[in-house]
């Protein structure tokens, strides 16, 4: 087996993995019109009560759009469960395919799944008066920053999806990464939380993404960081999701192969 | 016991196999010294009831589960040391439908023949083709779930076949299908045969290994307890039987002085003259002019049986005569009859 068949398996199961996930529309429709719904409840339900200094869409659509993303990333666990328990992998590993061929298929799809999504609460979020200061490079970093943050949640989300028995005990981790950007400098800045949260909130992988994405997007307002503190801030984001990514890749690889014997 | 030296070019061949499932604590011995051969071109089916190891027996030998005693070759190749070249050479269709339900059967295959090698073009050729073959050429482009079960299980196989395998494993394949679809399913699994392919398969009706296999394991509790041609072990069970209904006690014992003289005796089993009382049952080669002179016998004694039945050997007169058990507990017996089955 060869980098040429593995391409071709990538290929073909991220092309099947596509497929199913266009066929789940509930999964998909849920993955747009809630980051969509939770951007106008804040915006306009909430917003108006919060004092973060300045235009609540602003302050609040980086991390809604990180919300999104880490939303439909977490979907993936579902999908592989499905597979470990339905059949297919098992099917997989009586045919010449590479091992974990399937796994990378999903995060493929999930990260191009997760541009759209994002592309459309970004786009409701103008519609609404986000009006992002960002320079093409600047761009280019937010996007980057997604993409990899996004990578890094679905990789757990595979690790999850092989370790779990049942569709329900994956379930539970969507809700928990659901759950990670409200306890972040999302919605408020991290100063407004009580002590003992804003430790956690501070020190959470969420919170350093979610600053340097506004700070990309819409630097120069209050509560954005800029220069020096821009960079560290980015640095410590991007480390995250690097180890995060590596180290549930390999857990996933690793237990894949020990679940499927051989 | 000891099988023949196998051919060389077998397409499976199993010695003394072991595998111990469970935990380290509680260690489950699963498959215990299996020995088998499938020669090439060859159907092995493998009879056992529930929980007697044909599952763990497929696993081993389609490379998902790793066998921690004796010898395994497939296709000339051990699973243990070269796995990616033996799934190079199967196909396997499992005994749950294992493709994706939210894609068309001919987007399953179509994906499945990619990945087993095949070029865009000929991934659909080899799946068109395989769809008209089976039947389901106008459900190609309907998604899975919408499939009945013994669509389900034909395009299961279909799948297993996408990639020409020199030896082809079905584990179970007409388990939980009715009649009409289990014929069906038998016809396809015939022409397979007939085009040359080794298949490996397991069941638990004896009907089915009778119809498909030229060789036929009975397998239980992790071993193979005998092995031979269908009509070898169906001649160990004692072969089928007559068994008639009488309306009164006396007519019964005369039908049965009028059958006694019947020269059956060669094929085994007694008369039973009380047995179930108004029965009388008789073993038969089941060929016409046995059942004729029976029934002239019986017309000649003046009796007229008020039924009469010809049961084929079950499962269970199979391990009754070969193993002293049965396959079952007896009160399990009734309770895992099929209603197909009670229906036919
Ligand atoms: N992972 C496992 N751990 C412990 N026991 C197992 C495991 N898998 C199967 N068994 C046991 O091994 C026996 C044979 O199982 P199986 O091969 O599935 O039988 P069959 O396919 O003939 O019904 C059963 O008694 C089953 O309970
Ligand atoms: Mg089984």
């Amino acid at each position: 087996m060869s980098a040429a068949t593995l391409t071709r398996d990538v290929g073909v199961l991220s092309g099947r993995s596509l497929r199913l996930s266009r066929r789940d529309l509930d999964a998909m429709l849920t993955a747009i019109v809630l980051p969509v719904v939770i951007l106008l409840m804040f915006t306009y339900v909430f917003g108006g009560a919060l004092e973060v200094g300045t235009d609540y869409v602003t302050y609040a659509t980086p991390g809604i759009i990180l919300l999104c993303a880490g939303f439909g990333a977490a979907n993936t666990a579902l999908a592989v469960e499905s597979d470990m328990s339905g059949g297919m992998v098992e099917r997989l590993r009586t045919m010449p395919v590479h091992a974990g061929a399937v796994l990378t298929g999903h995060v493929l799809v999930s990260l191009a799944k997760n541009l759209v999504t994002t592309a459309v609460v970004f786009g409701v979020a103008v519609a609404i008066g986000f009006r992002p200061t960002a320079s093409p490079l600047e761009w280019l970093a937010a996007i980057g920053l997604l993409l990899l943050f996004v990578h890094a949640i679905t990789w757990t989300a595979v690790f999850i999806g092989v370790i779990v028995r049942s569709p329900d005990a994956a379930s539970g981790f969507i809700f928990f990464v659901m759950f990670l950007p409200y306890v972040s400098s999302a919605f408020v800045p991290v100063y407004t939380l009580p002590n003992w949260l804003a430790g956690f909130a501070e020190h959470q992988p969420v919170t350093p993404l979610i600053e340097t994405v506004r700070g990309l997007l819409v630097g120069g307002t209050p509560g954005a960081p800029a220069g020096a503190d821009l960079t560290s801030t980015a640095l410590v984001a991007v480390a995250w999701c690097v180890v995060l990514a590596g180290v549930f890749a390999a857990a996933a690889m690793v237990t894949f192969r020990r679940r499927t014997a051989h | 016991m000891r099988p023949r030296k196998p051919p060389a070019d077998a397409a499976v061949v199993m010695a003394d196999v072991g595998v111990t499932l469970g935990t380290a604590r509680r260690p489950v011995p699963v498959l215990n010294g299996v020995d088998l051969v499938l020669p090439r071109g060859e159907v092995l089916a493998l009879l056992g009831p529930n929980g007697a190891g044909k599952t763990t027996t497929i696993r081993v030998l389609t490379t998902q589960l790793r066998h921690q005693r004796g010898q395994v070759t497939v296709a000339g190749v051990d699973p243990l040391r070269h796995p990616a070249r033996v799934r190079r050479h199967i196909g396997v269709a499992g005994q749950q439908v294992s493709l994706d339900k939210r894609q068309t059967g001919l987007e399953n295959l179509v994906m499945l023949g990619r990945l087993s090698g095949l070029g865009r073009r000929a991934a659909h050729d080899r799946a068109h083709g395989l769809l008209d073959e089976f039947d389901l050429g106008v459900a190609s482009e309907r998604l899975v779930e919408t499939y009945s079960g013994g669509m389900g299980r034909r395009l299961d196989l279909a799948a297993a076949l996408i990639g020409r395998p020199q030896v082809l494993f079905l584990d179970e394949p007409t388990t939980g299908l009715d009649p009409r679809s289990r014929t069906s399913l038998w016809e396809v699994i015939r022409r397979i045969v007939a085009e040359g392919s080794s298949v490996f398969l397991t069941t638990q009706y004896l009907e089915e290994a009778d119809q498909l296999a030229s060789r036929v394991a009975l397998v239980d509790g992790g071993r193979v307890v005998a092995e031979g041609t269908p009509v070898d072990l169906k001649r160990r069970v004692g072969q089928a039987r007559l068994e008639f209904t009488l309306a009164t006690g006396p007519d019964a014992v005369r039908a049965a002085e009028a059958l006694d003289v019947v020269p059956a005796a060669e094929l085994g089993t007694e008369i039973d003259r009380e047995g179930a009382g108004l029965t009388v049952t008789l073993p038969t080669d089941g060929s016409v002019s046995h059942v004729r002179w029976v029934l002239e016998r019986l017309e000649h004694s003046g009796v007229a049986p008020v039924s009469w039945a010809m049961p084929e050997p079950t499962l269970d007169d199979v391990f009754l005569s070969l193993t002293g058990h049965l396959a079952r507990p007896l009160d399990a017996v009734d309770a895992s009859a099929e209603p197909e089955e009670m229906a036919s």
